[in-house]
């Protein structure tokens, strides 16, 4: 067998919290303005999914364990993956699809894997509710477009971060990785990324004659 | 499948069978075709691929779209029930703490087993593999050689459905006409390799793999895999005609609800249910084998998971199929006077010689996939591979390492996945999307998988201390990879390197200087053989020939314990094969009152 990808397993979660928590303490250093509450190790709820879930069936965010963002964090989560990814013409939004929804239950998940991302988002999020204050007098999801890019901008590592935005910057990258994650898994996210698959079809046609141009093969 | 309870327990039936995947459900067939009376024990819960398999959901449907976890190794789709490297109530131990020294093992616990998740990948071993120590001193030769098997490998790939293609390829068998179904087209990016490697005289062919490309023909098949028999011609042809060709779609992973895949569920079970001469026992773990006066096999003791009572199936003939390693377990845990080390232990042989597939992976981005017009490039898995190619530079003594692999490998634009962000450059918005929109679909992953010589420092045991939750003492394993594996493993990342570069790609990281560094765990590629080998001489081997214990006569092992190697070929069509020509020869013994 070959494991798909993203699939490393992890047969030692013990460790890995250790771990974990040698990173958070670590980070706690880095990034001493962040509330101590927020950073401390997630608190486990809810039930993970077992060995035998079924498994032909739609599952929603919050079903199977509560989702920990406030209804501030929810707004600006949804307010920035719509701002990291925009939709194309006649396309719904990443929030309109519950993108946030997802990075909601990522982070809340009874798993190392995933709720090791809840400080550093939900510390991100309030983050930029009070930049947001600081220099809007606005939350967030309230700002004009250019506002929103400009706090975006100051820790999307498009160019180097000022110290003050520095502990951001991960934040970011963590969030953006989530909202594409979660988007492009979408049914309009694959159709927009170029997955025309997963479909029944009655013979497997192979290579298009432009694909096969495209490689030099034609 | 309608399966009975413990209380629809018949008191003796022709053949109790422990397992339900590969051996046991080609076992199951073909013994009931025959018309014996046969009692299937299956450890896990019954599972039904028609109503169960997620065909078509996408990740959004998924809990945290579907990523690996420890609970669902393999993602959420995938089939396996109550299974991975870990088991809920069903420890395994090692007997070292270093990481190198571990061995995983991974079960599931449901009708089929691993039938029902496996890659699907069927290559015949060639006539090499089963005389390794006579070509270069290594190792151990089998006590049947390639001609043994070839008429069963035909029988099973005639009976499963085998798509792939005849090349005329050194220890590359080719089948006879008739046995296998076309191989689908190859991807644009497989083109693209076999085009840019064929300079180092690496072939891409196309690969084997146990999926209807289409419809088998129903109408001549029955005829010659039961000849005079009509019943079973009928019952087979039957079974076939309710299995879909593939449609192209959803990965073989999940499982197959149009039956266009081989897992035990979907082709072994369900015509040997038909029949009528089969009971299907779920939830029955195994404990031992029980023994007669006379030392000779008579049932198997097993605990009822849902009473938790023990009980006992009687059998006159006992066959084992729970994995080799949970084979070598119940052997290991049948202690009796007769056989104090435990059943069929005379040669002391039980549990050793366990060897899994060497792994090493190497991915890479190719800037010529970029922006490739977009088609649909799902297809079914792999279509092509790289079978060993350097025989003749082994043979020579230009390698350091004796034996070979094949190169398995992923190109296209498949579902994304939660990571399909990778390591897009910084940004946002519409920047962004154009990045992540150029770079789907360029990546390439290569996966080697070669042959494992067995070794001494490799083999379970009994943990003197641990037991489960029925209070079945649990395998301890050893585990040490010798220098060839090593270096075959960095030998496979050094070969992708030079091929990622040959397509004008990048290599993603960088390939392993240490092949220490570059070989998967033992276990991980989930290829574990032996552990009851079959042998010429009863001193120095479990079974004979007919995986029939030397011991106990009737009491065979139809899974891959007795695999005296584990070629570069994946195992399970050689499990089924071997099944097939074990259960011909209990039936001629039967019919002679031999057993």
């Amino acid at each position: 067998m070959t494991l798909p990808e993203n699939s490393a397993p992890r047969l030692l979660p013990r460790r890995l919290a250790l771990k974990w928590l040698a990173t958070a303490a670590a980070g706690m250093t880095l990034v001493g303005r962040l509330s101590l509450a927020a950073a401390q190790v997630p608190t486990k709820t809810g039930k993970p999914i077992g060995s035998d879930p079924i498994l032909n069936k739609d599952y929603k965010p919050g079903e199977l364990w509560p989702l920990v963002m406030t209804a501030a964090q929810n707004r600006a989560a949804a307010a920035l993956a719509d701002l990291i990814i925009p939709p194309e013409a006649g396309g719904q939004t990443p929030s309109q699809l519950a993108v946030h929804e997802f990075i909601n239950e990522w982070i809340s998940s009874p798993y190392d894997q995933t709720s090791k991302d809840r400080p550093v988002i939900l510390e991100g999020l309030d983050w930029l509710d009070a930049e947001a204050q600081r220099r809007h007098q606005a939350v967030f999801a309230a700002l004009t477009a250019p506002q929103q890019s400009g706090l975006a901008d100051a820790i999307c590592g498009t160019t180097t971060p000022t110290k003050e935005f520095r502990p951001y910057v991960k934040f970011f990258d963590r969030f953006r990785h989530l909202t594409a994650g979660g988007y492009y898994t979408t049914p309009q996210g694959m159709t927009e990324i170029g997955y025309v698959g997963n479909r029944p079809t009655p013979t497997f046609e192979g290579p298009t004659p432009a694909a096969l141009k495209h490689l030099g093969l034609a | 499948m309608p399966l009975i309870t413990e209380k629809e327990l018949q008191p003796l039936y022709d053949v109790v069978i422990v397992g339900s995947g590969a051996g046991g459900g080609q076992s199951a067939y073909t013994l009931t075709m025959a018309g014996v009376k046969v009692l299937l024990l299956e450890a896990g819960r019954n599972y039904d691929p028609l109503t169960e398999t997620a065909m078509f959901q996408t990740p959004s449907a998924a809990p945290l779209r579907g990523i690996s976890l420890e609970d669902k190794p393999f993602g959420f789709f995938d089939a396996t029930v109550d299974g991975g490297w870990q088991v809920p109530d069903e420890p395994y131990t090692n007997a070292s703490s270093d990481p190198e020294r571990k061995f995983w093992w991974w079960r599931a616990r449901m009708l089929g087993g691993r039938t029902n998740h496996w890659g699907r990948i069927s290559l015949r071993n060639g006539p090499y593999d089963f005389k390794p120590y006579s070509r270069d001193g290594l190792g151990i030769d089998w006590p049947i050689g390639y001609q043994d098997l070839a008429p069963y490998y035909d029988k099973v790939e005639m009976l499963v459905g085998v798509y792939g293609s005849n090349e005329g390829l050194e220890n590359t068998p080719d089948s006879p006409d008739g046995c296998l179904l076309p191989p689908p087209k190859a991807r644009a990016g497989e083109l693209f390799v076999k085009k840019h490697v064929a300079k180092f005289g690496i072939p891409v062919i196309p690969i084997h793999r146990a999926i209807l490309s289409t419809k088998q023909d129903a109408d001549t098949i029955p005829a010659k895999l039961h000849p005079g028999n009509k019943r079973a011609q009928t019952i087979l042809a039957e079974a076939m005609r309710q299995r879909a060709a593939c449609f192209w779609a959803t990965d073989c992973g999940r499982g197959c609800s149009i039956k266009a895949n081989y897992q035990s569920t979907t082709v072994h079970l369900p015509p040997a249910m038909a029949t009528g001469n089969l009971d299907i026992l779920p939830n029955a773990m195994a404990r031992t084998v029980t023994l007669d006066a006379q030392g000779r096999a008579n049932g198997v003791a097993f605990i009822d998971k849902v009473t938790g009572r023990e009980l006992v199936a009687k059998g006159r003939v006992v066959i084992l199929a729970a994995s080799s390693a949970e084979s070598a377990r119940i052997l290991l845990n049948s202690k009796s006077t007769h056989f104090p080390d435990g059943l069929a232990n005379t040669s002391g042989e039980v549990g050793k010689n366990i060897m899994d597939t060497v792994g090493a992976g190497l991915s890479g981005y190719v800037p010529a996939f970029e922006n490739l017009p977009i088609h649909n490039e799902d297809g079914a898995g792999d279509h092509v591979y790289v079978p060993w190619w350097l025989y003749k530079e082994q043979r020579a003594g230009k390698l350091d390492f004796a034996r070979g692999y094949h190169i398995e490998f992923s190109t296209g634009r498949r579902m994304p996945n939660v990571g399909v962000a990778g390591p897009a450059k910084p940004g946002y918005g519409a920047a962004f999307k154009e990045d992540l929109k150029r770079s789907y679909g360029a990546y390439i992953g290569f996966s080697g998988r070669g042959e494992m010589i067995p070794n001494k420092d490799s083999f379970c045991d009994l943990d003197p201390s641990v037991q489960d939750k029925w209070g079945i003492p649990v395998l301890r394993f050893h585990w040490k990879f010798s220098e060839h594996e090593i270096k075959q493993a960095l030998h496979m990342h050094q070969t992708f390197a030079q091929m990622i570069e040959a397509l004008g790609g990048k290599v993603s990281g960088k390939p392993a200087t240490d092949g220490a560094k570059a070989i998967k765990p033992g276990g991980f590629i989930i290829h574990e053989v032996g552990g009851a080998i079959m042998g010429a001489d009863r001193k120095k081997s479990v079974t004979n020939e007919w995986n029939q214990c030397w011991d106990v006569p009737n009491l065979l092992i139809n899974d891959a314990a007795p695999f005296c190697s584990n070629a570069d070929k994946n195992p399970t069509l050689t499990i089924m094969a071997l099944a097939w020509r074990a259960c011909d020869h209990l039936l001629a013994e039967m019919r002679q009152g031999n057993l």
